[in-house]
């Protein structure tokens, strides 16, 4: 197994976390492409930790602290997106101009 | 390393497969019309990228990935769609008409990342399929080296957990606040 290959892989699934954060509307799919791109970062820590083979596992300890925010990152957020569908009667993201120049 | 000597190894197929479902699922995360869909093929992209977890011998993050997200923030996101009542159904206004640029521009982005890992990395190998890294590494990393990371990271989970519960706690009117320190 080579190292690039796992790194093209979290390569590409970064690009569409890129792609679907900047294309769609609905606040809970942008959060969704995050959390892609927040996987593919944790594919790359793991793919280097396999080739580097810390004595102290750093790689799986800092996708585990990824994963932790991540977690705490979607808890806010959703809170967030429920706290505007309650004020806006809206998860669209078009709909939210208040704060446009 | 040539193409042959790639494909003859049967742990290269295995990535084949799992990269494939990763990217498929991947790829409707961001293009399915149906909102729920869009949330379940995230389940599928993450179990496969759990799954290449355990061929890089990372058994512990695997099944921390499987409960963590699989488990709770895939139900939590579900959750939110269901109360944010979006449209459950075929949906067309869920992405933006303008796609050419977005992916144009995440294109660029992977023809970048991938340039640049294949030039660095090349020929680099990862090690073969063998035993997982003892879990017991990293709780001794995460209790020595990293506890001070630890703390900081259990503090946002404890912040998150207060903003969560005060962002979506519904705000009493004034009639409804004197009614209830009446009773």
């Amino acid at each position: 197994m080579l190292l690039s290959q796992f790194l093209v892989l979290a390569a590409a699934l970064f690009a569409f976390g890129v792609y679907g954060l900047l294309v769609r509307r609905n606040i809970v799919l942008i959060l969704l492409s995050v959390e892609l791109m927040l996987n593919a970062v944790n594919i790359n820590l793991i793919a280097f930790e396999s080739v580097l083979a810390t004595p102290e596992a750093i790689g799986h300890v800092f996708a585990i602290f990824v994963i932790t925010v991540a977690a705490a990152e979607v808890g806010i957020g959703l809170a967030i997106v429920l706290m505007i569908f309650r004020n806006r009667k809206s998860a669209n993201v078009d709909d939210l101009n208040l704060m446009r120049w | 390393m040539t193409f042959i000597d790639w494909v003859s190894a049967p742990v290269n197929w295995v990535f084949a497969i799992l990269g494939a479902v990763v990217l498929f699922s991947g790829f409707r995360v961001v293009t399915s019309r149906n909102i729920i869909h869009a949330a379940l093929y995230l389940v599928g992209a993450l179990a496969g990228t759990a799954a290449l977890f355990l061929m890089l011998s990372a058994e512990f993050v695997a099944w921390v990935l499987v409960l963590v997200y699989i488990g709770a923030v895939i139900v939590l996101f579900l959750f939110g769609i269901m109360i944010t009542r979006a449209p459950t159904g075929l949906d067309e206004g869920l992405s933006s008409d303008q796609r050419v640029l977005p992916a144009l521009l995440a294109s660029g982005v992977f023809v970048m990342m991938s340039w640049a890992s294949i030039d660095a990395f090349g020929t680099q190998l990862v090690g073969s399929v063998g035993e997982p890294v003892p879990t017991e590494i990293i709780g001794d990393s995460l209790f020595g080296r990293f506890v001070i990371p630890f703390e900081v990271v259990s503090f946002v989970l404890l912040a998150a957990l207060i903003g969560g519960i005060t962002l979506a706690r519904r705000d009493l009117s004034p009639a409804e606040e004197e009614e209830r320190s009446a009773v």
